[in-house]
């Protein structure tokens, strides 16, 4: 009996049925979590599920290029759910376009901000050069940051963690900081964890509010176009 | 609604999914192109193509007055459930044990202080500007 068990498995743990039913499984146990703890800020969903997998592919010894040949299929959403952010931007557009002004002079001092701050920190506690440059993009979305991060000397899948790592960071403290703040206005709320934490923090903000989440969205992209701006004037003065 | 037999509510127009896919894809597609095809003389830039589709899509909204019940529809049910398709991704962190465990120290204390850095930064700057503009009142 033992071998046709063992096949089956060796079958399973190659399919890349197995990984996506596995991935969704941990989304909905970790939704079901999170949603059972009153959706607090440090139950997150991403969080929770990624955990779940992590422990599976490390337990079952399955590497993550198998992992992802089923995963790839809800990863590719990714694309077009960032076509689909245009309708709640269009949806809020009044509000939006009243607020041109702040949401200019935030991106411009939250980018500068996320990319200094953070090459500033780890420069001082000794990191090497690589993992500076590595580490100067980590507030846009993964495939911009990785870009960036190569024409900057780093190490493009270092970039990937760490991009995930300032998401989920975000994601999780924006919610009590602003709260301790007594911050009120969804628009400014959602902006800024758009600038420091990218989808993740879209993810978040609109879980929260939907106007938080639309600027979440809007200031995703534009930190997205301006840090790459950033990095081609940085390599023009520097390189 | 759903379950509830007994209702006998006016017919609904069905709404078209295979049409909001497509528009939703079309617009990703032009997108990645036309950074594709940037990239083919200027190599050092980098822009995501979906940003790109993003703004098309918009373009496309504001000059048909808006989406149809059927994009509405699945952008909504997309966006509402954003969280689930960065999982993939976030897995991707069992491969890099032995950077993170040479530099997670450094690397957990950057990222933390950058990130709440840049939320009260951003926050605190779009607030300012906007009650200097005289809006604050969303």
């Amino acid at each position: 009996m033992t071998p046709d068990i063992v096949s089956i498995w060796v079958y399973l743990s190659a399919s890349p049925l197995t990984w996506l039913t596995a991935t969704l499984a941990a989304y909905v146990s970790a939704d079901w979590i999170a949603a059972r703890l009153g959706r607090h800020p440090l139950a997150n969903p991403v969080v929770i599920a990624a955990g779940i997998l992590a422990a599976i592919l490390i337990a079952t010894g399955t590497d993550y290029g198998t992992y992802f040949e089923g995963a790839q299929f809800v990863h590719f959403l990714l694309g077009p759910a960032t076509v689909a952010l245009a309708v709640p931007l269009w949806r809020n557009l009044a509000t939006v376009r009243r607020a041109l002004l702040p949401m200019a002079a935030a991106l411009v001092a939250g980018s500068v901000t996320a990319a200094v701050s953070a090459v500033a920190i780890a420069w001082a506690l000794g990191a090497p050069a690589d993992v500076l440059a590595s580490l100067a993009p980590k507030s846009t979305t993964a495939p911009i940051a990785m870009e960036l991060s190569k024409s900057l000397g780093g190490i493009p899948a270092l970039t990937a963690v760490l991009v995930v790592m300032t998401g989920i960071i975000g994601a999780v403290v924006v919610t009590p900081l602003m709260n301790a703040l007594r911050i009120r206005n969804f628009a400014a709320r959602g902006f800024a964890v758009g600038v420091a934490s990218h989808g993740i923090g879209t993810a978040r903000a609109f879980q929260v509010s939907e106007i938080a989440g639309t600027f979440a969205g809007i200031a995703m992209g534009l930190n997205g176009a301006l840090t790459s701006l950033l990095v081609l004037i940085w390599l023009a003065f520097a390189g | 609604m759903s379950g509830d037999g007994e209702s006998s509510a006016p017919p609904v127009t069905p709404l078209n999914l295979p049409r909001a896919i497509l528009a939703l894809l079309l617009c990703q597609l032009t997108g990645e192109t036309t950074i594709l095809a940037i990239r083919a003389y200027y190599p050092e830039i980098a822009f995501p193509g979906p940003v790109v589709g993003m703004a098309l899509m918009f373009v496309l909204l504001v000059w048909l007055r808006g989406p149809d019940a059927g994009l509405d529809a699945t952008s909504g049910a997309i966006l509402r459930n954003l969280s689930l398709l960065f999982v993939p991704a976030a897995v991707g962190i069992v491969q890099y044990g032995p950077v993170l465990r040479e530099f997670g120290v450094t690397l957990a204390l950057a990222l933390i202080a950058s990130t709440v850095l840049t939320l009260l930064v951003t926050v605190g700057v779009f607030l300012l500007v906007a009650r200097l503009q005289g809006e604050d009142r969303e």
